[in-house]
């Protein structure tokens, strides 16, 4: 075996692909768009920033494509932080993966938040070497992801609005999914895969290890420490703080609530002191009054 | 000596170092606060972010606790991010604000993220000493040690630098033996013990 700097083979790669992954875990990813925001980020002890040009909030205020931010601004966040930067491609778009990955963006998210360029395939992330994540609404999404290459799988919640309905509704789906494939004897996997429309090797996974292959984070209207701790009480691994950190009043002293919230998320007495005295969070809005076009999560084949 | 051994639990890969470390028989209590330290015949501080660590660390008063521990005869393990936590020297800490101290432990100089960005970062078949096999070693955007002090034991290198040291009851790899499947290295730890 040789080191895998291109010559080692695509298992090596996905071995120190889902390797990084599961240092994030138990840590909190946030949504920048400036370098200063991701200096904020890291002094709240942020596992990595997330760059991009406007947090998902503003995408749907504003309305118009949203599409892979600025290189040059990426690379001033880079260069402004020591932890891992990641950043966001449309869904489909290859290019906008080959561009982040030549400028040295630490891990891409394929993202419904920005604007699909491609409305029935995703990218074919195994012919990378940089890490990818994906969003997932239920199990059989998520093993698509996994087996186009994704090294880690988020919920895909309903960005912007600071409301946490749709990360629980997705986290519940896809863990629940998994418990039932546990129970299920090993000669209906064929069936449950094909139902599933997942990969059946990745179907047989879950059924003997009770889990998904990837590590699987929260994200899509994380808003307060309380609801970073109840994503991980359900059983996710980590957090995707969007808009809702520089979205609300003091964004230093909220992000480094919910950076602890995620630490210490069993323990009630240490939430209730983090929650104090944050100052407004941001505003959020109620699912029902979304139109259908306006979900983000309906996003994603 | 007891066999009950602390996982640093506040970020990071901490269920794989638990995972390896039952495989092998020791009693498992993770770590976030000083009061779970009580019983400990040693703590193994995982991969993840380390400038996330010495943050919860330092707001929680488990950067003193740790160092106390040590002096009480607790051993120590840090692999990457906990690596960085054990060094006395840290390249680059000045450019990173409001970054508390870390625990300053080991005679060794590290400097983060030395082989580059996550697209740099590669596994490679590692000798270690008082191991049989060649270790299956993950290097993901892991810390070099530049420096170490006289009395530091290097059990192995790569690329001439070393990437496994000892100093009495303080173990450091800047690889990953949590992601190796290969329980060796835990096996070396519990030596300590």
């Amino acid at each position: 075996m040789t080191k895998s700097d291109g010559v080692g083979g695509r298992a090596d790669v996905q071995k120190v692909q889902r390797g990084f992954a599961e240092m994030f875990k138990g840590g909190v990813i946030m949504d920048v768009v400036t370098a200063d925001q991701a200096r904020i980020a890291e002094e709240a002890g942020a596992t990595a920033v997330m760059a991009l040009e406007r947090v998902p909030a503003d995408i749907r205020k504003d309305g118009g494509v949203a599409r892979m931010s600025d290189p040059k601004m990426i690379k001033e966040i880079i260069g402004a932080v020591s932890i891992p930067v990641m950043a966001k491609v449309r869904i489909g778009h290859v290019v906008e993966a080959q561009i982040l990955e030549a400028i040295g963006v630490d891990f891409i998210d394929e993202s419904e938040v920005l604007t699909p360029a491609d409305d029935q395939f995703h990218i074919d992330k195994q012919a990378f070497r940089v890490p990818f994540v994906c969003g997932a609404k239920n199990l059989g999404e998520a093993l698509r992801r996994v087996g186009e290459g994704a090294a880690m799988i988020r919920t895909k919640g309903e960005a912007g609005t600071g409301n946490i309905i749709e990360a629980v509704r997705h986290a519940r789906t896809v863990l629940g999914e998994i418990r039932q494939i546990q129970a299920r004897p090993a000669e209906e996997l064929m069936t449950v895969a094909r139902d599933l429309s997942a990969p059946y090797d990745l179907v047989r996974y879950v059924h003997e290890h009770g889990q998904l292959p990837v590590v699987n984070f929260a994200a899509g209207g994380v808003a307060t420490p309380a609801d970073a701790a109840l994503m991980m009480q359900l059983g996710l691994d980590g957090v995707f703080v969007g808009s809702g950190i520089f979205k609300s009043d003091h964004p230093e002293r909220r992000a480094k609530a919910i950076v602890q919230a995620v630490t210490h998320y069993q323990n009630p007495e240490l939430l209730a002191e983090l929650s104090e005295d944050l100052g407004a969070p941001m505003t959020g809005i109620n699912i029902d009054a979304l139109l259908p076009e306006e979900r983000l999560a309906s996003r994603g084949w | 000596m007891s066999r009950a051994v602390g996982v640093l639990a506040l970020q990071g890969a901490f269920r794989e170092h638990a995972q390896a470390l039952r495989r092998l028989g020791a009693e498992i209590q993770e770590v976030r606060l000083p009061a779970d330290l009580a019983g400990l015949s040693g703590v193994v501080m995982p991969g993840g972010e380390s400038t996330t660590m010495r943050r919860l660390l330092a707001t929680r008063g488990l950067d003193t606790a740790l160092c106390d521990f040590h002096a009480a005869g607790g051993a120590l393990w840090g692999t990457c991010a906990g690596a960085i936590l054990l060094a006395r020297d840290i390249a680059g800490d000045s450019d990173v604000p409001g970054l508390p101290p870390a625990l300053g432990l080991l005679d060794m100089a590290v400097q983060r993220n030395a082989y580059g960005r996550q697209v740099d970062s590669f596994t490679t078949p590692l000798t270690v000493q008082e191991l049989q096999a060649p270790f299956e070693a993950f290097f993901i955007r892991a810390p070099a040690i530049t420096r170490v002090g006289a009395g530091v034991e290097v059990l192995a290198q790569y690329g001439g630098q070393p990437v496994a040291v000892r100093e009495g009851r303080l173990l450091a790899t800047t690889f990953h033996p949590e992601l190796s499947g290969d329980d060796g290295m835990h096996r070396l730890f519990l030596n300590l013990l």
